[in-house]
């Protein structure tokens, strides 16, 4: 009990030193936990210039702290708790399955904000969550996946079957299939997020199958320097970084996750004192989803159409979701014209009709 | 592993002309190297490691500080000693299982495997039925995990015995079997009904009866670390003053003395194998009830793997396995701090890890090697 106390007293001292009585602060240090390296070349990478885009920003006034290659589960909450026992003032976890560590933790340590990337719980008010529309991007890639398929077979290397993901897998081959009815999906689950050897064997494995065009759902560039290896047959996509460096291979455009504003905004918030709980689900439109410059293999029409794609969604005109869909069993899910609810999406699992194989049960 | 006795190291001396460095075989292996080596190797691990930090223009003192001190006497040490407890207990009671294997020449290499399968047999138990309060729950699925891990060491121990395969290829082929079986349990068998569609189990902290959680608030210590030095004691006791432990070390240290002292090969891979699979099964039973709180996708976190360093850090000892979980346990939770703290890539922990296996195997080389110079001798 005594230790519990201590911990209590801990936490104590750091509010009184922080002084966040919503006054707004001197300094802010923001702490940052990442699921790879920063050096990935995707997801965490472009979560740590979000990071630096902050420091950048606010130069003296922050002080930038980050931990890399936390594993999700018993040891992201002692991580958390070394941050908020070291001073952190707002801890930004940049995983899914820090979810419950990122409650938990924040129990504890009611005056440190917390934020949980792609998350859904916000048990304690000092936990945020955000999250970005990357299924809008998908739209773009399906479109163009669609219209450059010459065996009519593309691929989708899926990380791990969560909504998140499925919701990917089923708007890349919602857009594919509007321009390319023939068009057929083979989806590979990898089960990481960050595995170069095991997604190398996945882009493997669907080029085996006769795929030719690849998007993939986890975090480094394996994928493509696999799809670099069949002299041009195959192309894919950046995802979450902009991999440019496979620009003149098989990279033909990507998804850039953009951080750094929503990092700057609620840094910022804490700073003037106006911070609060939020839920923040932004995309193209809000500048949170990039879609990385389509390479003149794409020919002009097809960029073109991918572009407007892009901007309608941006404009709020298209909706990636929209329907008559149908699920994968035949069943109706939206209606003529109807737009897919949030909610549906956030707990999407289910395919759409037309995707063949399970997701994993 | 390690320099072959017959490749000499040659030096030219000014006055002796050549000078033959030469690694001779010691007739008996030497005591004061056995007890030595670990230290030693911690030594050279802070020096090597210092260097490599310096050369990242890190202070390397300030780094070596935050690494072994500040988690034990540091201004956290409060919260992080139970830390150090929490990491230590699972690695502790892994590796005295496999150190018993090992010094029979029986090598279990996929503890991490069994350590899921325990983990996915109790907390099945558990599972099944909640919401049922009853006190006997936790301790069923104690068993559960324990007979989970055995049964997953069982398979390359009865290959072995029956058809002679290889225990170490086995057994560490089932922990991708094992790892595959863990991705269907939470996203398939064992998933949280109410989870919304997410992968993962329900978590058991809120479910007290299946609940291993800290059993003195703040203090890390839950039932698993209480059964890592439960078994380390009687695993002691097994080994020094039990027939079995006897015939044990017979094996390892004479294996046909050992077989015409009526000791059967065949029982003792399946004895061995079975304690080391229960042991780390127990040990993923009470992770996943305690700290990790659910079955997950990425559950297991290389304790299974981790622990073979510590077997052999704690020099197939349990009470130094003991000492050696918490150094092992030191350098993760140190490792850490150095790296939120002082801005330190996490590759370079795990060099600085990587080197405490190294030198511990360099150093090793003195028990049963010294060195002897020999003048002119070519």
């Amino acid at each position: 009990m005594k230790r519990r106390t201590l911990l209590a007293s801990a936490a104590m001292g750091l509010m009184l030193a922080s002084g966040a009585f919503a006054q707004g602060m001197e300094k802010v240090k923001a702490c940052f936990v990442y699921v790879g390296p920063i050096g990935d070349g995707g997801w965490t990478y472009q979560h740590h210039q979000g990071a630096l885009a902050v420091q950048e920003k606010f130069g003296d006034k922050v002080e930038i702290q980050y931990q890399e290659n936390v594993p999700e589960g018993a040891d992201a909450e002692r991580v958390l708790t070394q941050m908020a026992l070291g001073g952190c003032n707002i801890i930004f976890t940049t995983s899914f399955g820090y979810m419950d560590a990122t409650n938990a933790v924040a129990a504890k340590f009611p005056d440190v904000k917390f934020e949980h990337a792609t998350g859904f719980k916000r048990e304690h008010p000092n936990v945020s969550t955000y999250n970005a529309r990357f299924y809008e991007g998908r739209a773009v890639q399906g479109t163009i996946a669609g219209r450059m398929t010459k065996s009519n077979k593309i691929g989708y290397i899926g990380s791990f079957p969560i909504p998140e993901v499925v919701m990917g897998i089923n708007s890349y081959y919602l857009a594919a299939k509007k321009v390319n009815p023939n068009v057929e999906l083979s989806v590979v689950w990898a089960f990481t997020w960050f595995d170069p050897a095991k997604e190398a064997d996945s882009a493997k494995a669907l080029i085996d199958q006769g795929v030719d065009v690849i998007a993939s759902h986890t975090d480094s560039t394996a994928v493509l320097a696999e799809a670099a290896k069949t002299d041009g047959k195959v192309i894919g996509f950046g995802q979450a970084s902009d991999m440019a460096e496979y620009k003149d291979g098989p990279r033909v455009s990507s998804i850039i996750d953009n951080w750094g504003p929503y990092y700057i905004e609620r840094v910022q918030a804490l700073l003037d004192g106006t911070y609060a709980q939020s839920d923040v689900w932004a995309g193209i439109k809000g500048g949170e989803v990039l879609i990385g410059e389509i390479t003149d293999k794409v020919p002009p029409e097809v960029k073109a159409e991918a572009e407007k794609v892009r901007d309608d969604i941006a404009a709020g005109t298209l909706h990636p979701f929209t329907g008559p869909i149908n699920k994968q069993d035949g069943s109706p899910w939206l209606a003529e014209g109807a737009t897919a609810p949030d909610g549906d999406l956030l707990g999407m699992n289910f395919y759409v009709e037309g995707i063949t194989g399970d997701i994993p049960q | 592993m390690g320099a072959s006795p017959h490749t000499p190291g040659i030096f030219v001396d000014r006055k002796w002309g050549v000078v033959v460095l030469r690694l001779e075989k010691r007739p008996t292996p030497s005591k004061f190297w056995l007890y030595a080596t670990p230290p030693v190797a911690v030594i050279l691990t802070m020096i090597a490691g210092g260097c490599l930090f310096a050369a990242m223009g890190k202070n390397p003192f300030e780094v070596i500080r935050t690494i072994f001190w500040d988690p034990v006497f540091g201004e956290f040490a409060f919260y992080l000693r139970g830390q150090l407890l929490v990491k230590a207990g699972p690695l502790i009671l892994i590796a005295i299982g496999l150190a018993l294997g090992f010094r029979a020449g029986i090598w279990n290499i996929g503890a991490e495997g069994q350590y899921i399968m325990g983990a996915i047999f109790g907390a099945a138990v558990g599972l099944a039925v909640f919401p049922t309060e009853n006190r006997l729950i936790f301790p069923v699925m104690v068993v559960a995990g324990a007979f989970g891990g055995w049964l997953w060491a069982m398979i390359p121990a009865i290959l072995k015995t029956k058809f002679n395969t290889n225990e170490i290829l086995v057994s560490l082929m089932l922990v991708y079997v094992a790892e595959t079986i863990l991705a269907k349990a939470s996203t398939g068998f064992l998933k949280n009904p109410e989870g919304m569609g997410f992968p993962g189990s329900r978590n058991f902290s809120s479910y007290p009866a299946a609940a291993n959680p800290e059993l003195i608030a703040g203090s890390g210590l839950h039932w698993g670390g209480v059964a890592a030095l439960v078994t380390g004691v009687l695993a002691y006791i097994l080994l020094t003053r039990h027939q079995a432990g006897f015939q044990i070390r017979l094996a390892g240290q004479a294996p046909r003395a050992a077989r015409f002292h009526g000791v059967s090969p065949a029982r003792l891979v399946v004895m061995c194998m079975g304690i080391s699979g229960a042991l780390a099964g127990m040990a993923g039973l009470f992770e996943v009830t305690g700290p990790a709180g659910q079955i997950s996708i990425d559950f297991n976190t290389g304790y299974g793997f981790t622990a073979i360093i510590v077997a052999f850090l704690g020099r197939l000892n349990p009470l130094g396995i003991v000492l050696a979980g918490f150094l092992m346990a030191l350098t993760y939770v140190g490792g850490e701090m150095a790296s939120t703290n002082l801005g330190l890539p996490d590759a370079a922990i795990q060099v600085f890890q990587g080197m405490l296996l190294f030198f511990l195997l360099a150093v090793d080389v003195l028990t049963n090697y010294r060195f002897r110079l020999a003048v002119g001798a070519h």
